[in-house]
């Protein structure tokens, strides 16, 4: 039986949630910032989409696809052009590499797995702008965001895993 | 033994993490990260063919973002728009009372413009404040904690240049930071890496506004140990640099346990059209 419209849009919508949010976010630049205190609160909303699908689902973001993201993002954010892509792609590598590792899947140790993959690639990205290009960056709060975007993972983990298992249902029913 | 099938593991780990090409993968992840560090090294051309086509890539980029961001763009402003609505008798009352007060100013300056200009006759003072300007509409405002900047639909097309002073109405808004052929960034003052000379009046001190991320305030940096800032002195952009025109009002300090801030005057949540200063 053919599907109705609404239902094969919402399908489509849902099987290319990432995608669609990876690229609306590095677009846009959106992040979910505020201030309190005087003191601004960011994460890095594109690490923890990268590392939860590659490490549940690859091929549903696709290495090509995030390469491009991360071209956008840096004309967007205005850092030299192949910084983020390089950054994604790292990503992509720890998250492969523990996928790889990894029998039965753990939302800790995914976590601790994740603050090392995105204090290394912090680093690197400090090291690359500030030594190669010499652009001025404050490292505290890239560290800073670094250690929000760790606490938050979990929350975002259990969001995103409730998509897939949606997915993973409506493929199952196919 | 054990150590042998261990270190097996670990290469196959390594091999599928980062050589081995996925279902729908066309490229693997090592060839993907070399054409990310090439094109990275391509950041060093900054003149020639490259720089050309990495001009039309960010163009290409800015209208693609303006065009995702429309949407958001749309609810955000019919927001604003809904408050300025509710916030209005309020308004009108302060106003009212307000609109006295700069009649009585404005002849006052009408005086001073007339005395000022017939002063500057007699010296052969050139005019330091520039009425030629570039009107740009703002395409997409970037704000986050790492970068306040805005982008604007005028590029060296249209005779933008590099360094120059923006503003809203008088009011100082940032300098333009990077041209592309029909697109250019500006640099708000409020961002973490803005830098801009002032000076603070009454008193003529001279001080660097500082931005911290915050649209609302910036810091004042290297001001002079003894001095007489009182809260409410107005901060002007000092053109020391030599880039920025002198004498365009950024805003009023304020004083908070001892520590001096700069309120801007512009509010760079609900810009949308700024001019560039030729």
């Amino acid at each position: 039986m053919a599907l109705s419209f609404p239902k094969k849009a919402y399908k489509t919508f849902i099987h290319s949630f990432p995608i669609l949010l990876l690229f609306f976010i590095a677009f846009t630049g959106f992040d979910l910032s505020f201030f309190l205190f005087n003191i601004s609160f960011s994460f890095n909303f594109i690490y923890i989409l990268i590392f939860f699908w590659i490490l549940k689902k690859p091929e549903r973001l696709g290495y090509g696809l995030v390469f491009c993201a991360g071209i956008i993002n840096d004309v967007v954010q205005n850092f030299p052009i192949g910084i983020s892509s390089i950054n994604y792609m790292l990503l992509c590598t720890f998250a492969l590499f523990i996928r790889a590792r990894t029998l039965l899947p753990n939302l800790l140790y995914d976590w601790g797995f994740f603050i090392i993959a995105i204090l290394i690639i912090s680093s690197l990205h400090y090291t690359i702008l500030t030594i190669v290009f010499d652009m001025p960056i404050r490292y505290g709060t890239l560290m800073f965001s670094s250690i929000l975007t760790f606490l938050v993972y979990p929350l975002f983990s259990k969001i995103f895993n409730q998509i897939y298992l949606i997915d993973l249902r409506q493929e199952n029913a196919k | 033994m054990a150590a042998e099938s261990g270190r097996d593991d670990f290469i196959i780990a390594i091999r599928s993490a980062f050589l081995k090409k996925g279902t729908r993968q066309n490229f693997s992840l090592f060839t993907l990260l070399i054409i990310s560090i090439l094109v990275l090294s391509l950041e060093y051309f900054k003149s020639g063919p490259i720089n050309k086509f990495r001009s039309i890539t960010k163009d290409l980029i800015f209208k693609g973002s303006f065009l995702v961001s429309a949407p958001f763009v749309y609810v955000k402003d019919q927001y604003y728009l809904l408050q300025d609505h509710l916030n209005m008798y309020e308004e009108f009352q302060i106003l009212r009372v307000k609109n006295f007060e700069v009649e009585k100013i404005k002849n006052e300056i009408d005086f001073y413009k007339s005395e000022n200009i017939r002063l500057k006759k007699l010296i052969d003072e050139r005019n330091i404040y520039s009425e030629d300007y570039l009107l740009a509409k703002v395409l997409l405002d970037q704000q986050s904690p790492f970068l306040k900047s805005m982008i604007i639909n005028k590029g060296y097309k249209h005779g933008i240049k590099l360094g120059v002073a923006v503003k809203d109405q008088s009011y100082f808004v940032g300098k333009i930071i990077n041209v592309n052929l029909l697109t250019s960034r500006i640099l708000l003052a409020s961002d973490l890496n803005s830098k801009i000379p002032v000076v603070i009046e009454p008193g003529g001190v001279n001080a660097i506004l500082s931005g911290n991320g915050n649209n609302s305030f910036a810091d004042l940096e290297f001001l002079p140990k003894m001095n007489e800032i009182k809260e409410g002195s107005i901060v002007y952009t000092s053109g020391v640099d030599g880039i920025i025109s002198p004498a365009i009002p950024v805003g009023k300090v304020k004083i908070d346990d001892g520590i001096r801030y700069v309120d801007f005057f512009v509010n760079y949540s609900q810009l949308k059209f700024i001019r560039v200063n030729n």
